[in-house]
């Protein structure tokens, strides 16, 4: 049976503006990334195109630039932007004060 | 009840591609008003530059930006577009057309611009998916929806469409296999040297070309998806997209159907007129005099007959003409037109350059130029195609013939000069632009750009391969108010202004950091972008050593983590091993650290160092560690600064050596690790002219002679080999030094970012770096001391601060680990 949790990560204080950490699950790498206004935004570690590490990326304004290729991929919906196609996966993610919580499928 | 009756002639237009749409534009300039213009075509678009699909293909360009009539421009000229409807049924009786969709239109002239399709091979497996034509923006989306998921690309046909395609999906990341029927590849197009130097550049750049390969199947999974391609030999390619490049077939069965007559294409006179009177016919369509058309010249040509005849201007006739094929493929030059292979009663000149791959042959009979082929260097295509059509007698400068418009004059080198270039010279043979009419059009509509240029005159409009020459004519005709592409080129998208601009107003008004600088200059993004980001990075940090901050969100992953990713996301550790030089103790070093931390692979790389491959990110402070512990620091085989100083053995054990290469090269590179510089700067230093440390191809680059030190600049032996220039002998190691510094701060300071010294010697001329260098020995000094100050504040090795002082710490650790 599967279960949804929402999981406390940390603060928004360890993950430095524009910039992304990691979190491991048993699903693989789900990377944690801050936009300069403080939003944070939880999508796979992986690219859509040739699975690089989103979480090396380039952030800017809501959307990664991918290390490999240079896909920019939008951090609200997982949609990589125009002429690129493809998707990666979003999770749910808050912050309540400064600590993040994460929603998690056990 | 009111009929409204439309006094207008109705004109239709069966193709909404290349060819029609020039025919209406034809038509319209002669007759504005006329018609009532109605436009079907089977494609969801408005119109664009079908030739500058492979560029799109290798994502050099973006759709957007090939569109040549978009649905504002069918507005304004009141014609009505039904697009994404493929005409089905002309009905002659009764003059009407009908789509799939049911949409008729009544027709007074009917124009048919149906184009051609790929040809498909008749072989088993030719339906299965993930196989595809290249002819429309369809088939080069289902193209790179494939080359984003899958790895295996095989392209059948080395012709021109073929390689364009094969080229673009192996820039997409794709493994592409090339499988050609004939034994040489382009054989249309080139003879056999140089279709064998083709596939020597070719094969080079990664992709397999087989040839004399003939396919016998295709075969699918069962999910009846391609999965390989089988040859006849037996051979099996994997393949998960194979596209079919080995030939095209007009489009006639509209035509056909409604008893045209037809054979290969839809036949029509010398007016462009099929055998219905009121049906016209232009572009790959069709068939004049037992010919059909693949490329946009002849195409264009045939857009203005059937337009003065439409609109009863002029009884002009079509007259066939040689137009010449050129590869778009970025680094490929090519030009051959005529017969280039040679024949009865003709001559050839011959010129080869093996070394710099480049090759000539022009073919001469009685005196006449009657086919050209040129490979390598392909800019001298247009006069010679000038001199076959011109049917100019040669006679008087055969001796300089071969080596182009510059040496043929009169045997000087001279430089092709735009002002001696005849006014019906053709510059553009995609649209049949000639100098005068380019230079006509700048002085009448006083144009300043090149798309202005384009927009005015149609030249380098298609192919764009004469856009070198129109620039040279803008700058002639045009003198000052002739800026160099757009007027300036902004940095990306997220701003309007260039690079020299940005930097110019962050020394200016003082300007400290990457916020600051976009509220300035009022970016019209919040946080910039992938490109933007760091070229302000670097430009801040060149501008205000030890003040700035760097910012670390702002560098490509490879600098901020100081190691090369891979591709699998682990990455790797290249300890600096100065002027290649190494001992026991450091290889022991190495060899224990391998061990320890289970590293999968070491590999002595092409800079004279060795590589750790496959470290996972968490590992690598504890790798760092134990090799700072060993004396040893980062390599930065990851860094926008001093990459590797190459040495050769020199005088101190070479029978040839002149000068102490080894020591010389550890001198410049203890100077110089740790800078930061608008691109990679790699250095070698040899001991003699034999060159072993390859310095001519360097962006710093010494020669030791008997007397003293040859500098060498602006070499580059990546993407495009470039030559070094000389910058300047001199007597002293001492002296050596003090150049280099000098040549790096003035790199620093005026190179964009990105640009390596080869294309910033490129644009501004290795006279003006010399004249920076060389005349004013004070001037050097302070440059030299400028770089020096800067070094103070780099040569700290990103190694130990991050392995003993916990500098970016949380690059290294997940945030949280989730059982
Ligand atoms: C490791 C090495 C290949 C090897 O096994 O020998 C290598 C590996 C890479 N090269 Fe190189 N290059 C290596 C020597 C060269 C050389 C030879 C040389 O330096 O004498 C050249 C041609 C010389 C030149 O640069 O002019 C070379 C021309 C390139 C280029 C083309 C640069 C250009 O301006 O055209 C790139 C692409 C780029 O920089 O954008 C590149 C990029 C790369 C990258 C960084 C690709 C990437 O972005 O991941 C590779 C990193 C692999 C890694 O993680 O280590 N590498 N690369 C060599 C490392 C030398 C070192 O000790 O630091
Ligand atoms: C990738 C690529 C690269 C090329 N590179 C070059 C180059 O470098 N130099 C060069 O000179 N040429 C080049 N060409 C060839 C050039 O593009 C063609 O010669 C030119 O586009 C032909 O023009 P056209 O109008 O006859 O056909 P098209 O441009 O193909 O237009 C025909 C249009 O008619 C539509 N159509 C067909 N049937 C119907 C119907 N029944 N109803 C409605 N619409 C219909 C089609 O969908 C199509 O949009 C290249 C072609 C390709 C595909
Ligand atoms: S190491 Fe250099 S040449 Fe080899 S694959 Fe990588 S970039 Fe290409
Ligand atoms: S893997 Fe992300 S762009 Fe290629």
């Amino acid at each position: 049976m599967t279960q949804e949790i929402w999981r406390e990560i940390g603060v928004i204080d360890d993950i430095p503006p524009l910039g992304s950490r990691v979190i491991s699950v048993n699903a693989g790498d789900i990377a944690i990334f801050r936009t300069s206004d403080d939003h944070v935004f939880a999508l796979d570690d992986l690219c859509p195109h040739k699975q690089g590490k989103l979480s090396q990326g380039i952030v800017h304004d809501r959307a990664v630039t991918c290390p490999l290729h240079s896909w920019v991929i939008g951090l609200d919906d997982g949609k990589a932007l125009d002429p690129d196609e493809g998707c990666t996966k979003t999770h749910e993610i808050r912050l309540e004060g400064r600590r993040i919580f994460l929603r998690l499928t056990a | 009840m009111n009929m409204i009756v439309n006094p207008k002639e109705r004109l239709v237009l069966v193709g909404n591609g290349m060819a029609g749409i020039r025919a209406i534009e034809e038509i319209l300039a002669r007759a504005p008003g006329r018609f009532a213009i109605t436009v079907f075509g089977a494609e969801p678009h408005g119109n664009y530059n079908r030739i500058m699909l492979s560029p799109v293909l290798s994502r050099e360009k973006k759709f957007e930006s090939i569109i040549t009539h978009d649905l504002a421009w069918y507005e304004e000229q009141g014609i009505e577009l039904i697009s994404g409807e493929a005409v089905v049924e002309i009905d002659r009786i009764n003059q009407t057309v009908t789509s799939a969709a049911g949409t008729s239109r009544g027709y007074d002239v009917l124009l048919l611009a149906t184009g051609s399709m790929p040809f498909l091979l008749p072989v088993e497996g030719n339906d299965l998916h993930g196989v595809v034509g290249f002819r429309d923006l369809a088939d080069v989306e289902k193209m790179l929806k494939i080359a984003g998921a899958k790895r295996h690309a095989v392209v059948i046909g080395g012709g021109l469409l073929g390689l364009e395609a094969a080229n673009g999906l192996m820039l997409n990341g794709m493994d592409v296999t090339v499988i050609h029927l004939p034994p040489t590849l382009m054989e249309r197009q080139l003879d056999r040297e140089a279709s064998e130097l083709l596939q020597r550049d070719l094969t080079a750049r990664g992709l397999a070309c087989i040839t004399g390969a003939n396919t016998a199947a295709l075969i699918g999974n069962s999910q009846d998806e391609v999965i390989a391609l089988r040859l006849k030999d037996g051979r099996e390619f994997p393949a998960d997209l194979v596209v079919m490049a080995v030939g095209i077939r007009p489009s006639i069965t509209l035509g056909k159907h409604a008893g045209l007559d037809c054979n290969r294409g839809i036949l029509v006179d010398d007016g462009m007129r099929t055998s219905d009177p009121l049906i016209w016919a232009v572009g790959e369509c069709i068939e004049h005099r037992g010919v059909c058309y693949g490329l946009v010249a002849p195409l264009f040509d045939m857009a203005k007959i059937c337009a003065d005849r439409i609109t009863g201007v002029a009884a002009s006739n079509y007259i066939p003409a040689e137009s010449p094929t050129r590869l778009k493929v970025t680094g490929i030059d090519m030009f051959s037109v005529g017969a280039f292979d040679g024949g009865e009663g003709c001559e050839d000149i011959i010129m080869r350059d093996s070394s710099r791959g480049q090759y000539r042959r022009v073919v001469v009979k009685e005196n006449r130029v009657v086919g050209v082929l040129l490979y390598g260097d392909a800019a001298d295509g247009a006069w010679y195609f000038d001199l076959m059509k011109q049917k100019t007698d040669i006679a008087p400068i055969r001796g300089g013939l071969i080596f182009g418009p510059a040496f043929a004059a009169d045997g000087t080198a001279s430089g092709a000069d735009i002002g001696a270039m005849a006014d019906d010279a053709e510059i553009c043979g995609c649209n049949g632009v000639c100098k005068g009419k380019i230079v006509g059009a700048i002085k009448e509509f006083g144009l300043s750009t090149l798309d202005e240029v384009r927009a005015r005159t149609k030249a380098s409009a298609s192919c764009g391969s004469c856009t070198g020459q129109v620039e040279k004519i803008l700058a002639y005709a045009a003198g000052d108010a002739y800026k160099a592409g757009p007027k300036i080129k902004p940095m990306c998208k997220c701003t309007t202004h260039g690079h020299d601009a940005v930097r110019a107003e962050i020394r200016a008004r003082k300007l400290m950091s990457i916020p600051a600088v976009m509220r300035a200059l009022n970016w019209k993004t919040t946080d910039g972008c992938a490109s933007c980001r760091p070229a302000l990075n670097y430009y801040l940090l060149c501008e205000w050593p030890g003040e700035y901050q760097d910012d670390f969100q702002s560098r490509f992953v490879n600098e901020r983590m100081h190691a090369n990713i891979q591709k699998d996301g682990t990455y790797s550790v290249v300890p600096r091993m100065w002027g290649g030089v190494t001992n026991a103790a450091e290889l022991r070093a190495i060899a224990d650290v391998v061990e320890r931390y289970d590293i999968p692979s070491v590999k002595v790389t092409g800079g004279q160092r060795i590589d750790l491959l496959g470290v996972r990110k968490e590992q690598l402070p504890d790798v760092w560690r134990d090799l700072n512990d060993a004396g040893m620091i980062s390599g930065a085989a990851y860094a926008k600064g001093l990459r590797t100083v190459k040495t050769c053995v020199g005088s101190e054990w070479c029978r040839f050596g002149t000068q102490d290469s080894t020591s010389m090269g550890i001198g410049l590179e203890k100077m110089t690790w740790g800078s930061s510089t608008p691109a990679k700067v790699k250095m070698a230093v040899s001991g003699c002219p034999r060159n072993c440390a390859e310095s001519s191809i360097k962006d710093f680059g010494v020669i030791a002679t008997e007397s003293g030190w040859d500098l060498l600049v602006g070499g580059n032996g990546g993407v495009k080999l470039r030559e070094t220039e000389l910058l300047a002998k001199v007597a002293t190691a001492g002296e050596v030094l003090e150049y280099a510094a000098a040549f790096m701060q003035l790199y620093r300071e005026e190179a964009r970012y990105l640009e390596r010294t080869a294309h910033w010697i490129e644009r501004v001329g290795v006279a003006y770096v010399q004249s920076r260098l060389l005349p004013d020995a004070a001037a050097r000094k302070n440059l030299h001391d400028r770089f020096l100050i800067s070094q103070k504040f780099a040569q700290i090795d990103p190694w130990a601060e991050r392995a003993r002082q916990g500098v970016q710490a949380h690059e290294f650790r997940p945030l949280a680990l989730v059982e």
